[in-house]
């Protein structure tokens, strides 16, 4: 990635409120043309981050660069970026086509190419029907395409978006994800995204930052934060996860060696940060574990009783309690009550050496 | 419907659900049809009546045909105009500091808008004779340094009207101001500034426009407020400044004419009822009381919303496109810089100027205490050496020792008299759902809108047929019904905030109504109530016009025996009265406001 197509560069950016610490030592680098998420829980400092891109704080120290040039402490209005906002934050006292000129106005663009990018980026939302009318006239998901239109209409060099479907329900936040999402690869514009909603990250995303504790816990893309979480909180915050305590016997390129609790000793994917002797966590996904039938065989084995069985719909979850004590989700797709195993089975559990993690020993804030 | 209109022996439950709503509503609503409306309507019906009882239309005439009144009329609506267009002018910088502004900030200079607000009208003005008189604070001041060399004329003229009756409004505008801004989302200044829009534009463009009903209730409820005012313009105006109720005043106290004094009324009412015509035309008179504006759409509809609308739109545009080129001044002279921290220029200049009209605000009452210590026989400035004097001349006068007493007797009885009625009533109000809601509502308010005088002189009239003039009794009744309306607006903003649920938590839990209302209701709306009976005490303590009309002889109030030595002169001794009052009251209102927060904590 060659240094002229960032167009957005965060360095050792710090804010603090009072005593308090909302972002610490945030070092990012948006590609022209990407969709970074900034995902985490409240509180984790995502939306700071943002605010500090669009200037709407000042930040203590660091630095932030929008397309090469300084604009730590600019004011909002010399930065060229647009911002859709979670209550959408159109302008009451304006009409549809108001709005969407505001910004164009304040370019001082004429009147008549003005109402021309109006009704382009109105068509684009499919909205082309509104420009008279005001903000509470339409619904909640028709003032949404009606932010984004305002932040697109001026081509700002990065469109920031603070969880603007948040206020939505399910399904037609479930709609307008894929609608930002094809805006996005149709226009070829930059986004900075903030949601708490791991689902959302993953849908829409060309890489996930991933925010605990006013820090940047870890970026890359979906598929990284899925399949090789880096920290035991990764793991947890995004889809569900098998932590298993575990220690280190062997650990090389090809692989480390962990055994966990009674269980024996398992084959995991490498990891460098963690030498032979180390506590660990073993990080499985659910939907990744088999249950063994007789015959079958995997790289990786453990046995256990079942203690429960969940049919949630599509996909139907085992809890296995393993011989040390821990216990192991597993997650199946559902099948017919003649199939179903029942608790107090002995099972044989495996999987592929892939699909396990080895993370540096932590306990979660969130135990269950 | 259900079971119980089929089982005849349970029929009932209607009308007894009516009974026992008009159980609680009916009481006020009687008080008021007594004390209230019945007054008003005889002082409105004596204007068509000449001296012998036969129905006339002599007193309108002769306000017609004499041009003094309609120049009368004339001067109180270029007062009232003036004194809103200063109390909005002065008032906006205030609301927009708090509304924008952290919450425990905005909570403490509140405080400072709250206080001269609630001190007692005839103590700010005695505190503007002390500042701005001949030989006053300011006057001496500006002699010493030798800005000038005769002393200005500051009072007894328009200008003290003007500089008393705007300081006296102010807050009421700044509060009803700052209830509208308080219902702006702060993104949407946000939202125009990342879309390009700088300091000023986003301003004149977004908020202000946001702003204007704000600015329309407070500038209305200023206007009208004005029209009934008699205390500054007759303590601090000349003689040409007379206002439509000193008129009155007159025409009852000295000429005894009661028909011709209603007429009088009847016009102030005329004006005050077109303006709130016209007003609810325009925005609808719901923003009054913090709702939201007519919509933009229902307004282009009419035409002069229409007009207004787009001279509206000119003048946002034109302001937004000066400030813009202010900033951009401003910035060619201090280029920003990236990589530096700024204080914002714009920010610094709201905090100055908020500041300095809270100053205007809060300090002028403060020079009243340390003249109250003066050893001199007139009110000069600076006080001359300190003595205790006129403190101890009040506590050798019982008259002043009684009218204290009379006034804390009647503030105590008056307000609970009001819970009495208002309560109840607030609670139906609030919970109970019923047609004509709003004209109820609307009219357990109207005491404190129509001007004071109307119900001051109706009840003066109803009492000398009933023998009730220069009683305590006629006095605390009357007081009642300027309570009742803070009564029900305190209480019904409380019991609206209580979740019923926990009612009904406690009734499946096997609390009974009674048991549900003491343990659980009561408890968390405790300091609701009694900022409500707070409220209405003050009201009652620092009313002038009522007392003015319905005492009498030895029977006087606190503000009535202030006022009628006002009018004689401002001595030292009612400094030192108002400053033990200012005192006072501080104290009431910081105690009341204490409890006002811990109640908005809870809920």
């Amino acid at each position: 990635m060659s240094g002229e197509n960032i167009k957005l560069k965060i360095r050792s950016l710090r804010k603090t409120y009072g005593s308090v610490v909302a972002l610490d030592s945030a070092d990012i680098d948006l590609r022209d043309g990407e969709f970074l998420t900034l995902l985490g829980p409240s509180g984790s400092g995502k939306s700071t981050l943002l605010w500090a891109v669009a200037g709407l704080n000042d930040p203590d120290s660091g630095q932030i660069w929008i397309d090469g040039r300084e604009a730590t402490h600019l004011p909002p209005f010399q930065r060229e970026i647009g911002m859709v906002f979670q209550n959408y934050a159109l302008f009451p006292h304006m009409t549809i086509g108001q709005n969407i000129g505001f910004p164009l106005e304040m370019r001082k663009m004429n009147r008549i190419d003005r109402e021309k990018a109006v009704m382009r980026v109105l068509d684009m939302v499919k909205l082309g029907h509104v420009a008279a009318r005001y903000p509470q006239e339409l619904s909640g998901g028709q003032q949404q395409r009606i932010a984004l239109a305002r932040a697109f209409v001026y081509e700002p060099s990065i469109i920031l978006m603070d969880e603007p479907l948040g206020a939505l329900d399910k399904k037609l936040r479930d709609h307008l994800q894929l609608e930002i999402k094809h805006l996005h690869e149709q226009l070829g514009v930059t986004i900075m995204y903030v949601t708490h909603d791991q689902e959302e990250a993953m849908v829409m995303s060309d890489r996930i930052c991933l925010m605990n504790n006013a820090r940047v816990e870890q970026i890359g893309t979906p598929e990284d934060l899925y399949f090789r979480p880096s920290t035991v909180f990764a793991a947890d915050f995004l889809g569900e996860s098998n932590l298993v305590d575990g220690v280190i016997r062997e650990a090389n390129g090809n692989g480390s060696s962990v055994e966990i609790g009674g269980a024996g000793l398992t084959r995991a994917l490498p990891n460098p940060n963690l030498g032979v002797g180390e506590r660990v966590k073993l990080m499985t996904r659910p939907e990744a574990i088999d249950v063994l039938g007789t015959g079958e065989s995997r790289p990786n084995e453990v046995s256990g009783t079942l203690r429960e069985v969940i049919v949630g719909g599509g996909a139907t979850k085992l809890f296995v309690e393993l011989q040390g004590g821990a216990t192991m989700r597993v997650t199946q797709l559902t099948r017919g009550a003649a199939e179903r195993l029942s608790p107090g089975a002995e099972l044989r559990l495996g999987w592929e050496q892939h699909a396990a993690v080895v993370l540096k020993h932590a306990e979660l804030e969130s135990e269950l | 419907m259900n079971i119980a209109t089929q089982d005849g022996s349970r029929a009932p439950s209607r009308l007894s659900r009516l009974v026992t709503r008009h159980g609680r509503i009916a009481p006020a609503l009687l008080f008021l049809a007594v004390f209230f409306v019945l007054p008003v309507s005889m002082l409105f019906g004596l204007s068509f009546l000449d001296s012998d009882g036969t129905l006339t239309l002599e007193h309108y005439q002769r306000l017609w045909d004499k041009p003094v009144y309609m120049k009368v009329l004339g001067i109180t609506l270029k007062t009232a105009a003036w004194t809103t267009a200063l109390c909005i002018l002065g008032g906006y910088p205030i609301a927009y500091l708090l509304a924008t502004v952290a919450k425990t900030t905005r909570a403490r200079l509140t405080i400072l808008v709250l206080m001269p607000f609630w001190t007692s009208f005839l103590v700010r003005t005695f505190a503007w004779i002390v500042l701005l008189g001949r030989k006053g604070a300011v006057n001496t001041f500006l002699l010493d340094i030798g800005v000038i060399e005769q002393p200005i004329k500051m009072i007894f003229n328009f200008t003290g009207v003007m500089i008393g009756m705007s300081h006296a409004l102010m807050p009421l505008a700044v509060l009803t101001m700052l209830s509208v801004m308080e219902g702006i989302d702060a993104n949407l200044s946000k939202a125009g500034s990342t879309m390009g829009a700088r300091g000023g534009q986003t301003f004149w463009r977004v908020y202000f426009p946001l702003s204007v009903p704000g600015i329309a209730a407070g500038g209305m409820l200023v206007f009208i407020t004005s029209l009934g005012f008699f205390i500054t313009p007759a303590l601090l105006g000349g003689a040409r400044d007379s206002m439509i109720v000193q008129t009155i005043i007159f025409q009852i106290k000295e000429i005894l004419n009661w028909g011709f004094a209603g007429a009088i009324g009847v016009l102030l009412m005329v004006a005050v009822l077109i303006i709130f015509f016209v007003y609810d035309k325009l925005l609808g008179l719901s923003t009054l009381s913090g709702g939201e504006a007519k919509r933009a759409t229902s307004l282009s509809k009419n035409p002069i919303g229409y007009v207004g609308a787009q001279v509206g739109g000119m003048f946002t545009r034109g302001m937004g496109t000066l400030f813009e080129w202010i900033g951009l001044a401003i910035e060619r002279i201090f280029p920003r810089r990236a990589d530096k921290r700024h204080a914002d220029s714009g920010r610094i200049a709201i905090w100055a100027v908020g500041l300095l009209m809270m100053a205007f605000l809060a300090l002028p009452a403060l020079f009243i205490i340390p003249v109250s210590f003066t050893e001199s026989g007139f009110l000069g400035w600076p006080p001359q050496g300190f003595s205790l004097k006129w403190y101890q001349a009040l506590a050798d006068t019982p008259v002043w020792a009684n009218a204290a007493l009379r006034s804390f007797t009647v503030a105590i009885l008056a307000s609970s008299l009001g819970m009495l009625l208002g309560v109840p009533a607030a609670f139906m109000l609030a919970r109970s759902s019923f047609s004509g809601k709003g004209a109820v509502f609307a009219f357990l308010v109207s005491p404190i809108i129509i001007p004071n005088i109307f119900i001051a002189v109706g009840l003066f009239f109803l009492y000398a047929k009933i023998g009730l003039v220069g009683t305590t009794i006629g006095l605390i009744l009357g007081h009642t019904v300027l309570a009742i309306p803070y009564v029900v607006i305190t209480v019904l903003a409380v019991v609206k905030g209580y979740d019923q649920n926990l009612d009904m938590a406690a009734f499946t839990l096997g609390a009974n109504r009674k048991q549900t209302l003491l343990r659980v209701t009561l408890p968390m709306i405790r300091s609701g109530m009694i900022a409500a009976f707070m409220f209405a005490f003050i009201i009652s303590f620092d009313e002038l016009t009522i007392a003015l009309f319905v005492t009498g002889g030895e029977v006087t109030t606190l503000p009535k025996q202030m006022w009628d030595d006002a009018l004689l002169r401002v001595s030292p001794a009612l400094a030192a009265v108002a400053t033990l009052l200012l005192l006072f009251m501080s104290a009431f209102i910081l105690v009341s406001e204490i409890i006002k927060r811990r109640a908005a904590k809870r809920s």
